[in-house]
């Protein structure tokens, strides 16, 4: 790796939180499925399932922003190939 | 219900269409139209290999046995795709960058090329894919005995297993098709990708179909359906904890692992972005897939009679309210789910099976090497298609043992574990670097013998495989030996025992055996690379100087890529090298690069063997090794070194441009030299040649002319004698032929010498002493340095322009040396000519008046030289001094 500076410009910080945000999110979606196994004794019902899709979109959603972000910052600019957009 | 004749006719339209739209995307692929072929939507639509007919199928089954446990099966991938900034960006470029076909390429590739991995990883596929191809032809199977003619009627065992051979034959044949048109693996199969994409459509828009019917068409809406939900058998049905937590973990797992998923996710990529969007779209593809899985198991275990399988209300509830063509839609859907993972499946497992089996043995076969005669690409090629062959035999084989009477789920859950024994080899291959061979065979093999022995083996049934008294009591009767609760540990479910036993012995000897064990340098080159695989852009080098012949290396080559490709390519390698024609320099570089494009095509560890079978060895030198091992401190070293370079080019350019200017000024010196010698010598020569001549004439002069004019050509000539003593005194100074008679002398007295010597020219000038301070004796020739001190003495005598001339010597001991300094206080000689005043002929005054050739200062520096010394002008002193300075080796206090 080369020797980065230690500080980056505002674009470059922005950047690099956004890859944080796109790390941290497998641990929140992680804590919120296993939501259902502390509960384990209620089991199935209409609120579970109400929650546990709510819960599966928002991650999706949140995801899908992230994603957007990520490609239109260039955080994928180290790779080659054509540009794309998501359908 | 649908006559069967028609759903058959039906079934053939699709899978028509679905082999022109194959055969159409590769047209276009082929003719470089491929625009809309390589989009993320084709890449997302393609991961829903992942839903096959357990999902289709079984989802619906497992929630009405289950409960909600079946949603961990797609919560797990969806944890892996949001989080695919951490594992799967990285997995996808070292598939990209390394040309990995496989996931057993992978693994073997990671760890130095080694086969036997690729063979451990083949196999453990193969037995754990089997089983879920086998599911898929089940599934099929009882979807058609459906609509089978008599209805409620089952069928025949005799007819299944002939529709489950049709099923598996026509799957074959369109793999085989579309699967091994290309042998470049990397070229990626794009008419079964777009083929699967269609699938992937129909299946997900099949089951919303479904699911809205029976929310809407027979629950009466959301509510309804939500309260329906809460007064079911399934509402309370608990969760169990383990159960959910492992399979959450198991399901993450596999969509890393399973040989059809690291097929479509990683080396049918196209773009690293597509990932981008296949990390939330993929997610949204399993949630819309199991949005209605819930409400159509609630709705079936209400509607359908008693004992009607749970595995197949996706279709018999549609049937049972009539609706003929939204069950033919689901029917479609079901089989398009169990026909793309066959096909992907048997695809990824041919590859595996031809690039690390069949190839290698026929690689030892043909010992002779890989360019004895024969086209090694129709090889590979019908050792795919024969592997596709056997894979489909093989799942096939498997429904008639198992007697296909399973639940759905089981099986596939059985499979999950199975593969999911890769994970420590795969996840610690690209992220730690530690990680060895003989750790990742270790964990392989021990992870795989516990997942038979605690969960495949016992999958069979009693009596299938193991005996109801070892599931029982354990082997020789060990109880805690038990298949199914080894250290006594009963209370868990078996497919949790299974995985917390199978992972830990796996994740324990990988890392132990890793710790212990060290690596070969090919394995630790290829550790850096895959795990340092975002900073590594440039390969490392894997081959030392190769004595190979380009030729022998072309011949292969062409045997394995085709005539065209390879000669493309080995023009492009010769052209980067500046050569023209095809053979380029056998470099390590182009080495790197050949094996590369080979191994897209055998996977790495074939290519690898291939290479090194012309080349001679396959040996990574260890500076290699070491350069690859620290690239940072290998970078720095470099650009010190280059830095360092262009300092001393930069030092060696200044040289010789100081040298070159130090000639020019030579060669001009010496041409000036020589004009001023032959005027200096023309001169005299000028007056002694007339005045000659006006005595030869001689008539009528008196002896006072005579006198006059003899007494003139006798000074002119003793002059032109002085200045022949002068220039040959500086020629053997110069030359260095003179020889120093160096002697113990004192100061003063050469001091004395030097001012008898000049008493005559002195005149008005004043000398001023120190005789206390000239006290010193030294070693050194004392003629040359009189000769030095006579010189200054009348220099001052002569061109000092003072009123009342005087000269000072000063006598100065320093720590080095001896300086003597004689200073007159006449005006001193102006800055810019101190520097030229030891040079030859220059004369600061008109020469006649100096009446000396101007060769006295230079006389004096040559002889200063001589002695070790020097003399140089002082300035600021208040006239013109100069500094005779004498080492000390020379000088010794008297």
């Amino acid at each position: 790796m080369g020797r980065a500076p230690p500080f980056l410009a505002r674009e470059g910080y922005r950047r690099r939180r956004l890859a944080d945000m796109a790390r941290l999110l497998p641990l929140v979606g992680l804590a919120l499925f296993l939501m259902p196994a502390l509960d384990a004794r209620d089991g199935l019902s209409a609120p579970m399932l109400i929650y546990l899709f709510g819960a599966w979109a928002g991650l999706i959603t949140v995801s899908a922003i992230l994603a957007r972000r990520l490609c239109r910052s260039g955080a994928m600019d180290d790779s080659d190939g054509p540009q794309a957009e998501g359908p | 219900m649908i006559p069967f004749d028609v759903l058959v006719a039906i079934c053939l339209l699709y899978v028509a269409l679905l082999f022109g739209v194959a055969f159409l995307a590769e047209r276009r692929a082929a003719m470089g139209l491929g625009g809309w072929l390589r989009s993320p939507a084709i890449y997302t639509l393609s991961l829903s290999v992942y839903c096959t007919a357990w999902t289709f199928y079984g989802a619906v089954g497992y929630a009405a046995r289950s409960g909600l446990e079946f949603v961990t099966i797609y919560l797990g991938p969806t944890l892996v795709f949001i989080g695919w900034w951490w594992t799967l960006r990285k997995l996808v470029r070292i598939g990209r960058t390394q040309r990995i076909t496989s996931i057993a390429d992978l693994i073997s590739s990671r760890y130095g090329k080694s086969n036997a991995l690729g063979v451990v990883v083949t196999l453990i596929a193969v037995v754990g894919t089997t089983p879920y191809i086998a599911l898929q032809l089940q599934s099929v199977t009882l979807s058609f005995a459906v609509f089978a003619p008599g209805g409620a009627v089952p069928w025949a065992i005799r007819d299944l297993n002939s529709s489950a051979l049709t099923v598996a034959a026509g799957l074959a044949v369109f793999t085989i098709l579309f699967g091994t048109r290309n042998l470049d693996a990397n070229e990626r199969h794009h008419g079964v990708v777009t083929a699967i994409a269609v699938e992937a459509v129909v299946k997900l828009v099949a089951l919303l179909a479904v699911g809205i019917f029976v929310v809407w068409g027979i629950g009466g809406g959301v509510t309804a359906t939500l309260d329906r939900i809460e007064t079911s058998p399934l509402a309370g049905m608990p969760i169990q904890p383990g159960r959910w937590i492992g399979l959450t973990f198991l399901s993450a797992a596999a969509i890393l692992t399973l040989p059809r998923m690291f097929q479509v996710l990683v080396v049918e990529n196209e773009d690293e972005r597509h990932l981008a969007t296949a990390s939330w779209a993929f997610p949204a593809y399993l949630m819309l897939m199991s949005l209605f899985v819930v409400p159509i198991a609630v709705v079936g275990l209400a509607e359908m009679p008693p004992g009607a399988n749970p595995d197949l209300f996706v279709l018999t509830l549609p049937l049972a309210h009539g609706q003929d063509g939204l069950a033919t839609l689901a029917f479609l859907g079901g089989f398009s789910s169990a026909t793309s993972m066959v096909i992907v499946a048997a695809i990824a497992l041919s590859t595996m099976v031809s690039n690390h089996i069949v190839m290698p043995v026929f690689l030892k076969l043909t010992a002779t090497g890989a360019t004895m005669s024969g086209d090694v690409r129709k090889i590979v090629l019908r050792a795919r298609r024969v592997s596709i062959g056997g894979v489909l035999l093989l799942g096939y084989l498997y429904y008639r043992l198992s007697g296909g009477s399973e639940a759905l789920a089981a099986i596939g859950l059985i499979s999950f574990a199975g593969v999911a024994q890769f994970l420590p080899a795969l996840l610690g291959g690209i992220l730690w670097r530690g990680a060895t061979r003989a750790g990742a065979i270790t964990g392989l093999t021990l992870g795989f013998a516990v997942w038979a022995y605690t969960l495949f083996l016992p999958s069979f049934g009693q009596g299938g495989v193991m005996g109801a008294a070892l599931l029982a009591e354990g082997p020789w009767g060990i109880g805690w030996l038990r298949p199914q609760g080894l250290f006594g540990m009963d209370g868990l479910d078996p497919l949790v025992h299974a995985m917390v036993f199978s992972m830990g012995a796996n994740v324990l000897g990988f890392v132990t055996v890793s710790l212990a064990s060290f690596p070969n340098p090919m394995e630790r080159l290829q550790a850096a690379q895959f795990v340092n695989v975002f900073d590594h852009s440039a390969p490392g080098q894997g081959w030392s100087q190769g004595r190979a012949e380009a030729e022998d290396l072309l011949l292969m080559a062409q045997r394995i890529l085709g005539p065209d490709e390879a000669q493309g390519l080995f023009q492009r390698a010769a052209a980067d090298q500046g050569k023209q024609g095809f053979l380029p320099d056998i470099t390590p570089e182009f080495l790197q690069r050949l094996e590369r494009e080979l191994a897209g095509s055998v996977g790495a560890a074939t290519a690898h063997a291939m290479v090194s079978q012309i080349v001679g060895r396959s040996a990574v030198s260890v500076e290699d090794l070491m350069k690859v091992a620290d690239e940072t401190a290998q970078m720095m070293e470099y650009s010190s070194q280059l830095e360092a370079k262009s300092e001393e080019l930069a030092r060696t350019a200044r040289q010789l441009r100081e040298a070159n200017e130090k000639l020019t000024e030579l060669s001009v010196q010496k041409d000036a030299f020589l004009s001023q010698i032959s005027h200096e010598l023309r001169t005299p020569m000028t007056s002694i040649r007339a005045f000659s001549e006006i005595l030869m004439a001689g008539d009528g002069m008196g002896p006072g002319e005579m006198r006059n004019y003899s007494r003139i050509i006798h000074e002119e000539s003793l002059r032109l004698t002085r200045l022949l003593d002068d220039l040959l005194d500086l020629s053997v100074l110069e030359n260095g032929q003179v020889s120093l008679n160096a002697q113990e002398v004192a100061l003063p007295d050469l001091i004395d010498r030097a001012l008898a010597a000049t008493v005559g020219l002195q005149g008005g000038l004043a000398i001023r002493r120190d005789p206390a301070a000239e006290r010193v004796r030294l070693m050194t020739d004392g003629d040359r340095l009189s000769q030095v001190f006579i010189n200054l003495i009348s220099n001052a005598h002569k061109y000092c322009d003072a009123s009342a001339p005087e000269l000072t010597i000063r006598v100065r001991e320093g720590r080095d040396g001896v300086a003597v300094d004689f200073v007159d206080n006449g005006s001193g000689i102006p800055e810019k000519s101190q520097a030229i005043i030891f040079e030859k002929f220059s004369r600061l005054s008109d020469h006649r008046k100096a009446g000396g050739a101007g060769l006295g200062l230079a006389i004096c520096r040559e002889i200063m030289a001589r002695l070790g010394g020097s003399i140089v002008y002082l300035p600021g002193q208040g006239g013109a001094a100069f500094r005779v300075s004498l080492p000390r080796a020379r000088a010794q206090a008297a």
